[in-house]
Parts: structure tokens; C-alpha cells; sequence
């Protein structure tokens, strides 16, 4: 309780002794900390709560009051066939995605680390994806795959791969759709990812390249044997990232195929907004959103592990 | 390193040149879209890579006079703005404090608000709806300020952990030995510093604001008080028309002055990635 008084005194006595109080590292280093640690306690961590006791009752957004109803709830989102779709495309897309990201980004990022004119607007071209607002790129995605008007309809038509009429429904088809989410998030997580890895490119040595290619070693020998073992923490990071927002989207499945065909691309943070905010039902909707926090668990500490031995890079 | 790979340059741009039809190509068709006549657009069989009858600025300007997007845009200024001025409030002292004050614990805190900005908005946005309902905040811009500062302070505080711990500590000591308090240095010479930095946290907040999707959709349901994140897709869309030429033109306006926004700042921005907070 004297914490108030203690600060008042700071304000306004412009004595020796307040400086003395604000140069006190112990006092001002909380005192320093504690807005933001309040405002993600408050919007973060009883939020985070609040997820958990949702989940074990039978709360809906119309009405205040709800009752416990233990792991009923989850007993419902399990036997939901939805969910399970949801549940094994979230981990599908991530997997997928990300693998296509590890490929391209490390190719991209080391085009990207060298020297070249015209390279501003190269990177602007192509961190385009990652710049853009999800729910704006999702949109040119959904023009660029329209059934009827697609370009990639009327190069297919003009190559006769198609018959000219029916076109292919790129998001009507549930492995096209598929594949169209997964294109879109490996596309847009794709420029930081390969960002991250550029920095990563440029901070390497070049002595320890020179020293391998002194003793012998070509291009792909030094580029497994040195740069990949040297860039993998960093690899780690920018792929987190990804993961994340891959793991965690709702937007791009939302505004690219509505979980469609059917309920065919739905995945958790999507059937969670369709459950909990427009099915009304908030205790479902927690419920599924739930199933994604032992893989944001886990991508917590492998990202703490790797920050306890960084040092190193 | 490089130089010495066998990307030779003409391969290396063939390289360059896939990666930006792919990255662009979305964006690059919508610009072209933007200006088809409807005719011309709603044509099967017209050659969609060509303007079969001569581009118009109608639909650009339908998007402006006929469409909330200008109420959009203001909107999401507006919280932009506001939520910068808020994540800057309570992410410099942090900052601060944990690259100078804290000592051994303070990579302790780094970590934990690192923690907090792991934990995603599709998991939160339905207690965080409730919450903003019982505040009465609900259908109002307000709602979304009070929210998005929980996106972009951790990160921020992230980024400026790392550009105050570049800045020498030297510096403040000097200005403490010419009789500054620690508060008295940090602003004469630290922030001073830092603006570069400062610019960067801003760039990226504003971003982060507008790249939100979920909180925008599920606290706001007026289309006075969207942003255009939110506002685009749903309200511009009516039922299943789709003014196609109008929605390309949003996605790309808004686009073109993101881009260049973080490509000024990308530089600073992924030198505070690998410096920050998790370096610990």
C-alpha cells in the first residue's frame, strides 16, 4: 500500500532524494513494466482463462448466465465429424505449407542476399504476399481462382487441356480447394520466412565458405555441411512463424472457400468463428479453438529453447 | 559465398523472376482487373490477358463515391493511429526496462511477454467478444482499440528491447554523470536514438492493425464502424455479387502503400527480429 504514496513523493518533490528514488533501479524497472504486464494480463491471460471455463460449460453468446457442465462439451466436439475434419486439416495445411516454405524460402532468401540492381523492387514484388492484409490477398486469390473467369481456365482451354464450357472449378473441387488454401497459406507466409533467412545468410562468415572450399568441398557439400547447420536456429524462427499463422488462420479459409466444398477445407480457428460467434454457441467454439493450444504450446518452447542457446548465432 | 555458387547472375534472375510472377501475380491481375469494362469482364471466351474493350476508371470511382471504403479507410486510420500512440505508451518503458533495468530477470519478463504474443486471436476472440460486450464497446471502433494493443505490444516490445540494447550504454551514464535521473537520460538521449527504431515499431504496428481479420468481423457488424480488413470482403460482397472490378481496386490501393511502408522500414525491422528479446 505504499506504493501510491512512494510515487507521489517522485512527481512532485524535485529533491535530490526523488532522483535518488527514480534512479533506484529495483523501483523503476517494475514500475517501467508494469503497463504493458497489466494490459496483456488483462486482454490476454483472463481471456486465455476465460477459453478453459467456456469450454467446461454450456456458455452461448446470447445469454450471460451459464452452468458447469464438465467435459460434456468435449464429448460434443469430438463426436462432431466437422471438428475432425477441422482438427486433421489444421495439421494437414500446417505440415504441408510450411513444407513448401522451408524449400522455397531458403532458395529465395539466397537469391535475395546477394548484391543486384533493381533489387528494391524485387523485394517489394515479392514481400507483396506477406505486406498485403490476409483478408485483401485472399480476395485476389478468389478472383484469380474464379470458376468462369479465371485466367488459368482460359490458358488450360487454349492449351486444350480442358474442354472449353466446363471450366475447372478450382474451389468447387475438394482437392483443388484444398490445395488452393495450402497454396495460399504457403504464399503468403513464404516473403518473411525467406526474410528471416536472408539476415541469417548475410550474418554467416564468409571465412568458414572460404575455408571449405580451400579444403575441397563444392557448392552443395559446403551448402549442407555448412550454411544449413549454421542457419538452422534461424530456419527454426522464421518456420515458427509460419507455423503460427498457419496453425492459428481463420481469415483465408474464411474468405476463400467458407470451409468449402461442403465443410471439406474447414479448419479449427474457421469452425470455431462459424460455431462460436455465428452458431451463437461460445462453449463449442472454445472448446474446438482448444485443440490448438498444445501445438502453440509446443512451438513455445522449442522458441524458448532455441532462445536459451542463441547465443551461438 | 554467394559469388561463388553456381547461381551464375542469369540464373539467378531466372530464379528471381519465377519467385515474383508467383508473388505478385495475384496483385498484378487484380491491377489489371481493376479497369475492365463489364462487358469485356463478363465475356467467356474474351481473351482475359487483354482489354477487349478500352479500360475505364468507373469502377475505381464507384468504389469511392458508392461504397463505404472511404468510411473503412478512415476507420482503420483511425484505430491505426490511436493503437500506435497506445503500444508505444506501454512498450517503451518496457522495452526499457528490460534491456537496462531488469538485470537477470528482465530476459525472464522478455520471455514471457514473448509467450503472450504466441497465443493467437482465434483462440481469445470469443471471451475477448464477451469482454467487449460487457464493456459496451460492442459495433464500435473502440472495441478494436482496446483489443489490438495485445497484438502489437509484445511485439514491439520485442523489437525496441533489441534497438535500446544496441544503443551503448555509455551514452545514458554520461547524461546520469551530467545529473540526469535514469528517466531524465532515457528521454535526452535514448529515445533521441532510437527514433529510427521508433519509426520501425510504429510502421509495424500500423500494419499489424490493419492486417487483423477475426477481432474486426467478430466485434463489428455496422458498416460504419469496419475497417477495411473487415469492411472489404464482407460488405462489399453483396449476397453472391461480386463487384469484382471495385473489390481488385480495394485490394490493390490499399496494397501498393503497405508495401512500400514496410519496405522502407524491412531492413531495421528484421535487424530488431534477430536482435530482440529473444536473444535474452
Amino acid at each position: 500500500m505504499s506504493q501510491p504514496a512512494v510515487r507521489r513523493t517522485v512527481i512532485v518533490d524535485e529533491t535530490v532524494g526523488a532522483h535518488h528514488l527514480l534512479d533506484n533501479e529495483s523501483v523503476l524497472g517494475p514500475l517501467m513494466l508494469s503497463p504493458l504486464l497489466v494490459y496483456l494480463v488483462a486482454l490476454v491471460g483472463v481471456p486465455l482463462v476465460l477459453v478453459f471455463v467456456y469450454a467446461f460449460s454450456d456458455a452461448t453468446t446470447g445469454s450471460q448466465d451459464f452452468s458447469f457442465v464438465g467435459l460434456q462439451t468435449f464429448q460434443n466436439t469430438l463426436a462432431d465429424p466437422v471438428f475432425r475434419v477441422a482438427l486433421r486439416n489444421t495439421v494437414v495445411f500446417t505440415v504441408l505449407a510450411q513444407l513448401i516454405v522451408i524449400v522455397l524460402a531458403t532458395i529465395l532468401g539466397f537469391v535475395l542476399s546477394a548484391d543486384f540492381r533493381g533489387k528494391w523492387l524485387v523485394r517489394f514484388l515479392v514481400l507483396l504476399p506477406w505486406t498485403t492484409p490476409i483478408a485483401l490477398s485472399a480476395l485476389t486469390w478468389l478472383w484469380m481462382l474464379d470458376s468462369l473467369f479465371s485466367p488459368f481456365n482460359w490458358i488450360l482451354g487454349e492449351l486444350h487441356l480442358i474442354d472449353v464450357g466446363t471450366p475447372v472449378a478450382w474451389l468447387g473441387q475438394d482437392n483443388l480447394a484444398v490445395a488452393s488454401v495450402v497454396g495460399l497459406n504457403a504464399w503468403r507466409t513464404l516473403p518473411l520466412a525467406a526474410v528471416i533467412l536472408m539476415a541469417g545468410l548475410t550474418s554467416i562468415p564468409p571465412e568458414l565458405n572460404e575455408q571449405a572450399q580451400v579444403d575441397g568441398a563444392g557448392f552443395w557439400k559446403r551448402f549442407f555441411d555448412v550454411t544449413m547447420p549454421l542457419l538452422a536456429p534461424i530456419m527454426m524462427v522464421a518456420i515458427l512463424f509460419g507455423i503460427v499463422a498457419t496453425f492459428t488462420d481463420m481469415a483465408a479459409v474464411y474468405i476463400l472457400t467458407r470451409g468449402g466444398p461442403g465443410t471439406t477445407t474447414q479448419v479449427l480457428g474457421s469452425w470455431s468463428f462459424y460455431t462460436g460467434i455465428q452458431g451463437g454457441s461460445l462453449a463449442q467454439g472454445a472448446a474446438i479453438g482448444i485443440f490448438m493450444f498444445p501445438v502453440l504450446l509446443g512451438v513455445c518452447i522449442l522458441m524458448l529453447r532455441r532462445a536459451s542457446r542463441v547465443d551461438v548465432v | 559465398m554467394v559469388a561463388r555458387s553456381p547461381l551464375v547472375p542469369l540464373s539467378r534472375w531466372a530464379v528471381l523472376v519465377v519467385f515474383v510472377v508467383l508473388a505478385a501475380f495475384p496483385f498484378a491481375w487484380a491491377a489489371f482487373t481493376m479497369f475492365k469494362d463489364d462487358g469485356d469482364l463478363y465475356t467467356v471466351g474474351h481473351v482475359p490477358f487483354l482489354y477487349n474493350s478500352p479500360p475505364t476508371f468507373s469502377h475505381v470511382k464507384v468504389l469511392f463515391t458508392d461504397t463505404a471504403f472511404l468510411t473503412f479507410v478512415r476507420n482503420s486510420v483511425e484505430i491505426g493511429v490511436i493503437v500506435v500512440a497506445i503500444t508505444l505508451a506501454i512498450s517503451v518503458p518496457a522495452a526499457y526496462a528490460i534491456a537496462r533495468l531488469t538485470g537477470q530477470w528482465g530476459g525472464r519478463i522478455a520471455m514471457t511477454v514473448f509467450v503472450f504474443y504466441l497465443v493467437p486471436p482465434t483462440l481469445l476472440f470469443l471471451p475477448l467478444s464477451r469482454i467487449v460486450a460487457d464493456l459496451g464497446l460492442q459495433d464500435t471502433i473502440w472495441s478494436l482499440v482496446l483489443v489490438y494493443p495485445t497484438l502489437t505490444a509484445p511485439f514491439s516490445t520485442w523489437l525496441l528491447v533489441g534497438f535500446f540494447r544496441s544503443i551503448p550504454r555509455d551514452i545514458e551514464e554520461q547524461a546520469m554523470v551530467d545529473g540526469y535521473s535514469r528517466a531524465g537520460a532515457l528521454v535526452r538521449t535514448v529515445l533521441p536514438l532510437s527514433v529510427p527504431g521508433l519509426f520501425t515499431v510504429v510502421i509495424f504496428t500500423f500494419a499489424f492493425t490493419m492486417n487483423d481479420f477475426i477481432y474486426a468481423v467478430a466485434f463489428i457488424s455496422s458498416s460504419d464502424n469496419m475497417t477495411v480488413s473487415a469492411g472489404v470482403p464482407t460488405e462489399l460482397i453483396r449476397g453472391d455479387v461480386f463487384f469484382w472490378q471495385s473489390l481488385m481496386a480495394a485490394a490493390v490501393l490499399v496494397a501498393i502503400p503497405v508495401a512500400l511502408a514496410y519496405n522502407f522500414f524491412l531492413d531495421r525491422f528484421v535487424q530488431g527480429l534477430s536482435l530482440g528479446a529473444v536473444k535474452g
